[in-house]
Order: structure tokens, then sequence, then C-alpha cells
């Protein structure tokens, strides 16, 4: 299914988005800076895993990619072509290309309309050309590639559980046969046994129709078990960007590193031998953000010029990025990464 | 419909015990009917003995006497467990006021201290807060500390971290361990997250259509599962650690409690069930050492015959 042509699919840059917050009737509005030189290339095939706590921007990033929010500046660069600086109409005509699946499969589903109706939405709106007959088989034939029945096509989503709706999601975003699904955490709502499942289905789909995925998770367990690539971010700022196998065994940024060690591990003697390095407090406002590294208040191994100088993006061994002043200084024992 | 059956434990002083299973296993239902908390509609047998007291059929005037002292319930939202028109510490000290008799001065003051206990940082102005002006973490603790105001000999924490970022999970955590270790605190954690069970909890119950399909020690349960639920559950459950090139889930989907199979409910997903299984339902027996199995396979449990 791949084709031969350019190796980077989609291309960031300088991305930055801000949201304005009304902070009382008599008051200046304020402004929060959501995301702030973000800078990286997808490759086509592979999964992107974005990582970051509860407010850090990586669902807005995704987001912007989609052109579902408008950056403030930077280019979003799909094959060559800047996304930002499109036509609603071209945009329109591009979303075949670009889907989405969504956290909450239920909330995402349209209450009244059957499955059928809602796989085949997409196509009525982006490729109309197509007869009531051939949309259906189409549908029928993304059904299964998910692992729905046909009898169900005329079911409400209600009848469904919500590992079942997931499917349903993801028939919806496969149907115009997409080149990037950005997967916004697509398992976090799910049972245990039924979040395996959706994984290895996202999986044999990637494969099978040689997708190219976003995967967007707090759950960072799930994302070293899909992704290639991971930009990790911080108050909407990527502080470190490496292959998953680089994040994982051998994280450079004092940030990444917390966030390993913080992750249950599911063996209780390795979670005995561990010795959690647990961060301090919680992630300042993005309305106020610290000076300098944004990170310094919760780091253990800033020093106070970490608050005078932003440190920059830099590309250090293999081309993996890390933004932090003192990462070649911090040398931390291998058991260190992941408390065992 | 019954949403538990046959279920029975017991807890011991300072321990932590973990109740895992999937949405609609039960695993809350049980201890919100010990809490006298279920719906209108819903009806609970059997006894719950703390002390030489029976909590189950106590009426709620009665039951009030224990819950929130002897017995406290944090659940996953701290949100929706909070009283949005009260300052955390008016909520705190309504506590005190309540069970022991403290008049109001000295319960807003041991309000403002356990705050702190539980680690929120300038406890004295983020008492005067409302809880929406706190974040999720902060909320948690507000609920834990609420929890805790009294000391009560029995915590149960329903997915408290659920809601909550790693980072925070594993302070909150941190806060349980010191909480069983410092004030005796016999925690039940009910919970999906195998994670979080292994760093914490003493013993586990596994739950499955609303009944116990096996129990132990953590460690056993982890590293020599009976039930082949169990092992299912350990397969799917990604490892940060690992990275596997495909999970092995369990098949199909967890029952609905009106429709239960026949025999074992787990028998339709199971890699290892038998004639048997489908006609008769396995009860939970004693396997020596202190564990306990509801399942009739006894061979041998190898995990690629499951995926």
């Amino acid at each position: 299914m791949m084709d031969q042509n350019p190796i980077n699919l989609l291309e960031i840059k300088n991305l930055k988005k801000t949201f304005a917050i009304s902070s009382g009737l008599f008051s200046w509005p304020l402004t929060l800076t959501a995301l702030e030189n973000i800078n990286f290339t997808i490759r086509r095939g592979e999964t992107l895993g974005i990582v970051g706590e509860s407010g850090c921007g990586k669902s807005t990033l995704g987001r912007c990619i989609l052109q579902l929010l408008s950056p403030d500046e930077g280019q979003v660069l799909w094959l060559g072509q800047d996304l930002t600086k499109l036509p609603a109409e071209e945009m329109r005509k591009r979303r075949q290309d670009l889907q989405i699946i969504f956290q909450d499969p239920l909330a995402s589903l349209n209450p009244r309309m059957t499955v059928g109706e809602i796989i085949a939405d997409p196509l009525r709106t982006l490729r109309p050309e197509l007869k009531k007959d051939e949309r259906r088989a189409r549908v029928l034939k993304t059904m299964e590639a998910v692992g729905l029945l046909p009898e169900m096509i005329n079911r409400y989503p209600h009848e469904f559980s919500g590992g079942q709706a997931q499917r349903i999601g993801i028939a919806r975003a496969l149907i115009t046969e997409p080149k990037l699904i950005v997967c916004d955490e697509p398992v976090s709502a799910l049972d245990v046994s039924i979040r395996a499942q959706i994984l290895n289905l996202l999986s044999e789909l990637k494969d099978e129709f040689g997708l190219t995925l976003i995967f967007i998770s707090h759950n960072l367990s799930v994302v070293r078990h899909v992704s290639d690539r991971i930009p990790v971010l911080y108050l909407g700022r990527i502080v470190e960007l490496a292959t998953g196998d680089e994040i994982y065994e051998d994280p450079k940024h004092p940030y990444t590193r917390a966030l390993l060690t913080a992750v249950p591990i599911p063996d209780p003697k390795l979670a005995r031998q561990r010795n959690i390095d647990a961060l301090k407090g919680e992630i300042p406002s993005p309305i106020n953000p610290p000076s300098g590294c944004t990170f310094r208040t919760r780091c253990r191994f800033a020093k106070p010029f970490c608050a005078e100088q932003r440190p920059p993006l830099e590309t250090i061994d293999g081309g993996r990025l890390v933004a932090c002043h003192r990462w070649r200084e911090i040398e931390v024992p291998e058991e260190a990464v992941l408390g065992v | 419909m019954h949403a538990v059956r046959e279920m029975n434990f017991a807890l011991s002083e300072g321990e932590t015990t973990a109740v895992v299973g999937e949405s609609g296993s039960g695993k809350s239902r049980a201890f919100l009917a010990i809490m006298g908390l279920l719906a209108k509609n819903g009806r609970t047998g059997g006894r719950a003995m703390m002390g030489d007291v029976n909590l189950i059929g106590l009426a709620p005037k009665q039951l009030d006497i224990y819950r929130g002292k002897d017995i406290a319930m944090i659940f996953r939202d701290p949100m929706t467990s909070l009283n949005p028109t009260l300052r955390v510490k008016t909520q705190l000290a309504e506590v005190l006021v309540k069970h022991r008799g403290f008049e109001k001065g000295k319960a807003v003051k041991s309000a403002v201290e356990m705050l702190e206990r539980v680690g929120i940082p300038e406890p004295a102005k983020r008492a005067n807060a409302y809880p929406h002006e706190l974040s999720g973490g902060m909320r948690q603790r507000v609920m834990i500390a609420m929890a805790l105001l009294c000391q009560p000999k029995i915590l149960i924490a329903d997915e408290p971290t659920t809601a909550l970022d790693v980072t925070v999970q594993a302070q909150m955590l941190d806060l349980f361990k010191t909480l069983t270790d410092d004030f005796g605190t016999s925690l039940v954690l009910i919970t999906h997250d195998l994670g979080v069970v292994a760093g914490i909890a003493d013993r586990m119950m596994v739950m499955y259509g609303g009944r116990a399909v096996e129990k132990g020690v953590t460690d056993d349960l982890f590293y020599d599962p009976r039930h082949p639920y169990t092992l299912g559950l350990l397969h799917s459950t990604p490892h940060i650690a690992k990275r596997a090139e495909r999970l092995d889930p369990i098949r199909g989907l967890p029952p609905s409690l009106e429709h239960l199979p026949k025999g074992c409910s787990f028998n339709p997903r199971c890699a290892f069930a038998f004639d048997r299984c489908l006609n008769e339902r396995p009860p939970l027996t004693d396997t020596g050492n202190g564990r306990e199995k509801a399942c009739f396979y006894e061979g041998p449990m190898t995990y690629g015959k499951v995926a």
C-alpha cells in the first residue's frame, strides 16, 4: 500500500497555539500558551506516541494537526503542503487522508444514527459521488476489518459496550482510507482485557492498510507498547524526542525520568525494589509558566541558572532531541531509570 | 438481578487488600452494599462484621454511628463527592463535629493539620478554597483527608487514582502506604490496574461476574495465577519495561450480570474450559497456603493457548 513518495508524511514547524482566557469582567484577558515552538516530522508508516501529563497540550497538538484548531503560528506541512493556509473547501477534501479516533467511544457516536449510518457518514461528505450500494459495501468491508459483525449494521450505539463502540469509531475513521489517524487516548476508557484487544486491532490495521498513527496517551505503558518515536511534552513544549527504546531505556530529560519511575509496574517484586523518585507538586499553570526552564520548579537537578534561560531543544547523539541545560551532567545509574 | 454473590473475605489491621476486576464485575457494588450506599432498590444479605457489629441490615441512623468514623469510603471522582457550595474546611470540620463532638474552632484546626498531613501545600490557604478551585490531585487529597479525620479502622478506596496523572498517582500511593503503616488502617483498594495492585497490595481478590474467582497473597497470584481469568488479566496488561509485539488479550466480552452463562461465568472466554465448566459452577475452594480459587481446571496453564 505504501508508495515511494517522500519519507516524511507530515512536518510540523514552529507551531504555536494560545487561548485567551477571560479572568473576570474588569480584568485584562489572560493568555494561555498551550503549545509553543513545536517542531517534528512524522514518517510514513510510523507510530508517533505523544506523552505528557494532563494539560501539557498533547490533545491540542493533535487537533492543530487536523486543523480542528487553528494554530496561531507555524506550519503543518502535509506532503509539503501547508494545511494551515489551505482554504476550507480544500481542507475538507484533505480530510479523507487525516482522521481521528476519540477517547470516549460512546460520547463520540451520534445516538440517533445506526452503526451503518455513523460509519458511512464521512463518505457522504467526502465521497458524495459514491452510490448507495457502493457505500454500503464499503461499510460492511470496514466493519469486517475492525471485527464488527455485518448484522450489527442497523443497531444503535447504546446497544454496544465501550470496546465495541470504539470499534465503530475506528471503522468511521478507516472508511475514507486515510493515510494518518490521530488516536486521542483511544483506550483510556476501556477495561484491561478490552484495551488489549483494541491495541492489537490498531496494530493489525496499521500493517494491513499502511497507516501512520499519532497515538496520544497519558498511559506510558500503552505508549511504549505501540510507539516507534515519542515526543514528551511539558507545559506545551517538547522536552525530549527520541525513539521508544531510547526514551524508555535511556531517558535524558529529568522529566522523562520522573514520569517513567512513576509508572506502576505489574510485578510485585520489582515494584517493591523500586526506589520511586516521585515528582513533587503538580504541573504549574500554563497561564503563568515558570521563567527559564519550565520544569525547574519540580526538577531535583535544577540550579539557579535554570531559572534564567530557557534550554533549547538540542540534537544529541544519533539525532535524538532534549531540552535541558544539565542533561550531560546528570548521569543516573541504569537501574534508576525504571527505578529497578 | 444479583450484582454480587457469595462473597467472603476478612481484612486485617494495617493490611492492604486489592479487589480487582473489570466493569460490572461487582467489585464496587459489594462495598457500596457494606456501606449502605446502594440505590433504594438494592438488597443486601449476609453479614459484614466490624468487630462485634454487623453492618448489614443496620438502619441508616445506626449506620451513621460507624460510617465516616470507623469505616470510610473514597471514590474515583472527587468532584462529585465533595459539596461544591462549601469551603473545604467547612466540609472537613463537619465530620469532626459530628463524629467526635469537637467544637467548631478545634475541628477546623484539626482539619488543617490533616490537610498538611496528606501533603497539601499551604493547607491554611487551601482550607478556605471551594472544591472547584483545586486541581484533581488536590481534591483527591482533600477526600483522603476527610476520610482519615476520624482515623477509621477501614478505608475503602474505589479507583482512587484512576482519574489522576501517573506522577500524582505515585504520590497518592505513597500516601496510602504511609497511612496503613502509621494509622494501622486496613485499606481496601478497588481497582482494575494491576500495576497499582503490585505496588501496594498485600493480598488480592479477583472478581468476575459478581463473584470472587481467586484470592490470595499478591505475589502468589502474580507469579503463579491459578484461575484462567487472573492469568488473562496479567497478559492483557502492558508492561513498561517490556515491549511485546502483541498483547494476549482475553477473547470476547465480560458477561452481563442479568444473563450470566450457565456453569462457570467465565467459560465462554476460557481456553481451558471443558464439559463440566459448561454445566456446573465451580465453588471458591481452598487450595492450601491461604489461597482460594473457583475453577475446575487443574492442569498446567500455558498462555499460548489463551490468546
